[in-house]
């Protein structure tokens, strides 16, 4: 299973190989990661310690590991030399730490509960003021040991940088092997990976539900496209769109009550609403062009789409009643795959230059448009919910791979998955 | 009902005969197990290559059946409409493969078909599915056109997500910007 690694200028890159030897030695640990590629210069990146967590080893899980390896590829903080008994309760000695150059220091540790759960705990220092700065007591299952490490480095990563981290969240993606597709659900990192479906025929277009319960995605299994309803934790799923024709990218309104979906039943593709359940539905787009791949904006009251009503596909923007189209991208002849940011500031999208394909990203007040990727066959942008970061599908070395960066394009990560095509990945919701 | 048949078997030759010569790496359908297939002795006695072992039969005779994947191949190739790059206008060269199915749907009223229509891989995949419509509507409303009544034939698509040819250039392209007709 894919799981995310950084890949780091030489010094950083030897210290991650020296943690991946020793995750190899854990239950569970997987090769394929994904990896950070830093670009750019100038990047200022916090230096921080997470020595291993007091009896970490009895839980199966290198919990300090996964915090470093979670803010490390936030592209924010750099790790320096964690080696030390530190947990929570411990009185740290600051000016040792700062000669090994951390601003930053995490204690923490794993005990056994009469219940059989694990309460996992930690505490954040800034070493440079020598300040305690807050911890907290996480109590899960076994099942749930990396959340709690990915609920650690969430509350470090908001505490040193005023932004919620999406460490703990989780994303959705195909995968394909020969003739089979798999829609998977794994942690942010890459890591604990789970199955959600398997299937001989394709699978498209993921869409997590605000509460993250359910994804809805258009799925061939009867011979055409069909949007489904499934519910994570049961796996429970039903069709909700299946009308004559072709049914398909399902896209949930902010308050997770209403979908907006793409049906050909009326003739050509156009955009509908319907409940959640599949009932009530009502056609919003009235052209003779292809109108697909909706979106709803945070507050639920528009949708952006993409037509070709103009003559070539572009970006358009419509009052989720319906009503006239604003057309909203300009440059170029064909631009796809609208993403919007949770601020509602960034619109993230497609545009194919010549036989190139690259996710940009527009600032929607100003109209200013930006490359963020540096690769060249980009599907399928998603935002993380912090707004931090965009995760996509490119290619790279004649595979389908995925890719994570930061809105200025600076730093990137690759989901790597030997002899497996990676695709339609989408960013879970806040919260689980 | 015979000029159609002959239409039909014609534009099926046809295709079976430019799909031979193509030198891209059409992917066979689970060919005949050709390999499977054991040089077993036949006929009386003992012939020159004759007896090898006692328990081994001398009159047993291994099938190899070609027909079951040729028979498939030969209807499938004779289904297919190909469109130009972003394109959904059928072709005159696929105005008989129209006008034969058209013939068959309207004498026969019950009878049911899927147009799928297919892109190639370039582009996103939910653009992609909604051009792949576009070319299976182009294809029913030319059956439509011709008499072929609207519950008869359903257009759905593929998208680029069941490319006919995996190659990533423009002879397997042009191979995928398609729509099947297929019998329900």
């Amino acid at each position: 299973m894919p799981i995310l690694i950084p890949e780091v200028p030489p010094p950083a890159r030897r210290r991650l190989l020296g943690a991946l030897l020793v995750a190899g030695a854990w239950p569970g640990a997987t090769l394929a990661q994904f990896r950070v590629e830093i670009s750019g210069v100038g990047a200022t990146q916090l230096p921080i310690a997470v020595p291993r967590f007091r009896e970490e080893d009895k839980t199966g899980q290198s919990l300090a590991g996964i915090v470093r390896a979670d803010l490390e590829r936030s592209g924010t903080f750099r790790i320096v030399d964690s080696t030390g008994d530190v947990d929570e309760t411990s009185r740290p000695d600051y000016p040792q730490w700062r000669r090994r150059g951390a601003d930053a220091l995490v204690g923490g540790s794993a005990a056994r509960l009469a219940d059989g759960r694990f309460d996992v705990r930690y505490k954040l220092w800034d070493v440079v003021k020598g300040s305690d700065l807050g911890g907290q007591a996480i109590a899960v299952v076994s099942n749930d040991l990396r959340l709690a490490a990915h609920r650690i480095a969430d509350a470090v990563y908001e505490k040193l940088t005023g932004d919620k981290g999406v460490f703990s969240t989780r994303i959705a993606y195909v995968t394909k092997v020969a003739n089979r597709y798999t829609l998977r659900i794994t942690d942010a990192d890459g890591e604990g990976g789970q199955v959600a479906l398997n299937s001989t025929q394709p699978i498209i277009s993921p869409a997590w539900s605000p509460d993250g319960r359910s994804l809805a995605y258009v799925s061939f299994e009867s011979g055409k496209a069909v949007v489904w309803s499934q519910d994570v934790g049961s796996g429970n799923r039903r069709a909700i769109a299946n009308f004559t024709g072709s049914n398909s990218a399902p896209a949930w309104s902010p308050d997770g009550s209403t979908l907006a979906v793409t049906l050909s039943r009326d003739g050509g593709s156009q955009i509908y609403l319907m409940d959640r359940e599949g009932g009530n539905v009502r056609r919003i787009t009235n052209s003779s062009a292809i109108d697909t791949e909706p979106v709803f904006t945070a507050d639920g009251k528009s949708i952006y789409f993409v037509s070709d009503r103009g003559g070539s596909p572009q970006i358009y923007r419509v009052a989720s009643n319906g009503g006239p189209a604003d057309r909203v991208t300009f440059n170029g002849n064909y631009n796809i795959s609208p993403a919007l940011s949770p601020d509602g500031r960034t619109l993230a999208y497609v545009n194919r230059n010549g036989s190139e394909f690259k996710v940009m990203t527009m600032d929607i007040a100003g109209g200013s448009v930006q490359p963020v990727s540096d690769t060249a066959d980009d599907e399928s942008p998603s935002f993380a919910p912090n707004g931090k970061l965009i995760i996509y599908a490119t290619r790279a070395q004649g595979r389908d791979v995925l890719m994570t960066t930061t809105l200025d394009g600076r730093i990137r990560t690759r989901l790597l998955s030997s002899g497996v095509d990676v695709r339609e990945p989408v960013w879970g919701p806040f919260g689980r | 009902m015979n000029t159609l048949r002959i239409t039909l078997m014609a534009a099926a030759v046809a295709a079976a005969v430019l799909a031979a010569g193509c030198s891209s790496p059409v992917k066979l359908n689970d060919g005949a197990p050709v390999t499977d297939a054991k040089p077993t002795p036949v006929g009386p006695g003992s012939g020159a290559g004759g007896a090898q072992g006692s328990g081994t039969s001398q009159s047993g005779v291994t099938t190899v059946d070609l027909s079951k994947s040729q028979g498939a191949d030969a209807s499938k190739l004779g289904r297919v409409v190909y469109f130009d790059f972003d394109s959904y206008v059928v072709r005159d060269e696929f105005r008989p493969l129209i006008d034969g199915y058209a013939k068959v749907l309207t004498t026969a009223k019950a009878k049911k078909m899927v147009v799928e229509g297919h892109t190639d891989e370039r582009g996103g995949r939910e653009y992609n599915l909604a051009l792949g419509q576009r070319r299976a509507e182009a294809v029913a409303k030319s059956l439509a056109l011709l008499g072929v009544g609207n519950g008869q034939v359903e257009a759905v698509s593929f998208g680029e997500e069941r490319p006919a040819n995996e190659g990533h250039d423009e002879s397997a392209w042009a191979k995928n910007r398609r729509a099947e007709l297929k019998d329900r």
